[in-house]
């Protein structure tokens, strides 16, 4: 951990040229603002008509009863969100988005905590390891969704052969609405867990070696030095990566549209926005109204992630 | 949340740390008896034993997709499993293009990833120059505005990003797939810490030369970033390629669907059993290009990921 992403103000003081003071309007000045423009400013604009915007314009169009496609929409307030929240669809929906966001990110975090452990073992072949385990985060959704299709199916499927073995039969994992959830929370942990093993890694490495050390002098097993020491020195990247695996699985898309496209008891949020707007139905208003909802959402972990970061965990 | 990164953004001094000491000179010395039955033991239960699991859990799906995309359908469709196939038959991937156009998928995927980045990798480039060395007034209050961009999820922005690009003619183009993802604020925001690290003096020797922005920009300061600049290209080249929510709504003609979302397409017509080795031949296609390019490049990519949640 050299260098923290927000550079220190003395470091932004050394790195800028120090600002010539003449009239504020001088020509150098004025050259600067134009040139400021000239570079940023496609940037910028980029970012205003493509994410700001649209922000904006789901508001309105939550507003609307809408059929995608049509020219013609009627303004109904806030029916649609009394709509989603009053449907039979909605507990589904939350629940659904609560148990993938919950599993996944303890299942992840978990996981990718002890893969951490296992990489920062004193062994040969941790850094082929570390790579290999981090792979599948980059992999395409589409693609790892299909292999694990596969692997999943009841008749052909590697997972099928291995049951039969032990002489079960698979169980029908696309057909069943509990047990495709349970599929697609298994493949969206093996893909994330990588992120969470490296990012956990970095922590571990981090640790102050004489604290350790001291414990296990004092007589400490590994054990009681894991739970005592390093679990709580590592609390902020522990928080971290609550907060950025908790938005991550809030927007899986990739892996629920490859595996089961009909939604079938992996409905979340995102995904039934876009069931309800691109799917049979093409509810624009009503879909960008569950749209809102998930923004909420994640705008609420964000700025509960800004009020607590410094005060709540320990940060060195 | 990206300020909280617990990992540093250089890739050649963070990512070089977390390399575990193989065979640190603190290793030897605890053992006396290297080769005893306790040590082995030890380091098979506490080291190679979880760190094999581990990996073979990542590795063998790959493998498993690899070999049966070499699988005729007579070798998929039975009871009892052949691990390897019968040869390096290429049957599936012929049928994988014949079916539906492959070759132009792929090549719609490549255009749009080449332009995609290349196009934002310049624009972070270009306004994170902007600024760290540009003088403008409001400079903070436009890098919250790229800050709080960095944490709105494109998801929520598909629906009025489709009207807008399918209301100006973007349905079915190429340009209307890549032309809604190309503001970059995680380049932007990623490049200009780094370009806040660089001496003032490199800059302050171009500028008495005489050196103007655009020659202090691409003679200074491009070419001592490039590790950042790299980084960010590479992520960049991963999350284009593999994009997958947009292309799949503005395009619904094969001509100018992607690769993910030309899989989809042939998910819908080798829906049997027996297309299971053609559908593992169209999961290798859309794979492996970006596991080579992990695998050369992935301190860069680790790196990168690793700041921040988000990717676009």
């Amino acid at each position: 951990m050299t260098r923290q992403l927000t550079s220190s103000p003395a470091a932004t003081a050394q790195a800028v040229p120090a600002p010539q003071r003449r009239g504020r309007w001088s020509g150098r000045t004025r050259r600067d603002f134009f040139v400021f423009l000239a570079l940023a400013l496609p940037n910028l604009a980029l970012i205003a008509v493509f994410t700001y915007l649209p922000l904006i314009n789901n508001m309105y169009y939550s507003t609307l009863d809408w059929t995608l496609g049509s020219t013609s929409a009627t303004v109904v307030g806030l029916d649609n969100y009394v709509a989603f929240f009053t449907s039979s669809d909605a507990p589904q929906v939350l629940g659904t988005t609560l148990v993938f966001t919950v599993v996944t990110v303890g299942g992840s975090m978990t996981l990718g905590l002890l893969v951490a452990l296992a990489l920062n073992a004193k062994v040969r072949g941790t850094t082929f390891a570390r790579s290999a385990v981090f792979a599948p985060y980059v992999l395409s959704g589409v693609g790892v969704g299909l292999v694990w299709l596969f692997i999943f199916d009841p008749g052909y499927g590697v997972l099928s052969w291995l049951l039969r073995g032990i002489g079960q039969q698979s169980p029908q994992w696309i057909n069943d609405p509990q047990l495709s959830l349970v599929m697609v929370i298994i493949v969206y942990v093996w893909k994330n867990l990588g992120y969470c093993a490296v990012v956990y890694l970095a922590g571990l490495q981090s640790l102050p070696k004489d604290v350790m050390e001291a414990a296990s002098l004092d007589g400490a097993n590994g054990l009681r030095r894991f739970m005592s020491i390093s679990v709580p020195l590592l609390s902020p990247t522990t928080f971290f990566l609550l907060i950025t695996t908790m938005i991550s699985s809030l927007q899986a898309f990739d892996l629920i549209r490859i595996m089961t496209p009909l939604g079938n008891g992996t409905s979340t949020l995102i995904y039934e926005a876009y069931l309800q707007a691109f799917g049979a139905y093409n509810r624009a208003g009503y879909s960008a109204a569950i749209s809102v909802v998930l923004f909420a959402i994640l705008l609420i972990i964000t700025v509960l992630q800004l009020r607590f970061v410094e005060r709540k965990v320990h940060y060195s | 949340m990206s300020t909280l990164s617990p990992v540093s953004p250089n890739p050649a001094s963070g990512v070089g740390a977390l390399k575990a000491p193989d065979g640190g000179p603190d290793l030897p010395a605890r053992r006396d008896k290297p080769f005893s039955r306790a040590n082995l033991v030890q380091a098979l239960a506490g080291g190679y034993i979880p760190l094999i699991v581990a990996t073979l859990v990542v590795v063998l799906p790959l493998l498993w997709m690899v070999l049966s995309s070499f699988k005729q359908p007579g070798e998929i469709v039975t009871t009892d499993l052949k691990i390897l196939p019968q040869g390096l038959n290429l049957d599936n991937y012929h049928t994988a293009m014949t079916t539906v156009p492959f070759a132009r998928f792929f090549l719609n995927s490549l255009i749009v990833t080449t332009v995609g980045s290349t196009v934002k990798v310049i624009l972070a480039i270009l306004t994170a120059y902007a600024l760290v060395f540009v003088r403008f007034p409001f400079k903070n209050v436009i890098f919250v505005v790229i800050l709080v961009a960095l944490m709105v999820p494109p998801q929520v922005s598909i629906l009025p990003n489709y009207i807008l690009i399918a209301g100006i003619g973007g349905k079915n183009t190429l340009w209307g797939i890549i032309l809604p993802g190309l503001g970059t604020a995680f380049g932007t925001f990623l490049l200009r810490q780094h370009f806040k690290t660089l001496p003032a003096s490199i800059l302050e020797a171009a500028e008495i030369d005489g050196a103007g922005h655009w020659r202090r920009l691409w003679q200074v300061v491009v070419p001592v970033s490039l590790p950042s600049i790299a980084t960010v290209a590479l992520v960049t080249v991963v999350s284009e390629w593999n994009d997958y929510i947009w292309p799949l709504i503005i395009t619904d003609r094969p001509e100018t669907m992607t690769l993910p979302v030309g899989l989809t397409l042939l998910q819908n017509s080798e829906g049997n059993g027996a297309g299971w080795g053609i559908l593992m031949a169209g999961a290798v296609l859309v794979i492996i290009p970006i596991l080579l390019v992990f695998a050369a490049l992935q301190r860069y990519i680790v790196a990168g990921l690793t700041q921040g949640s988000v990717t676009g």
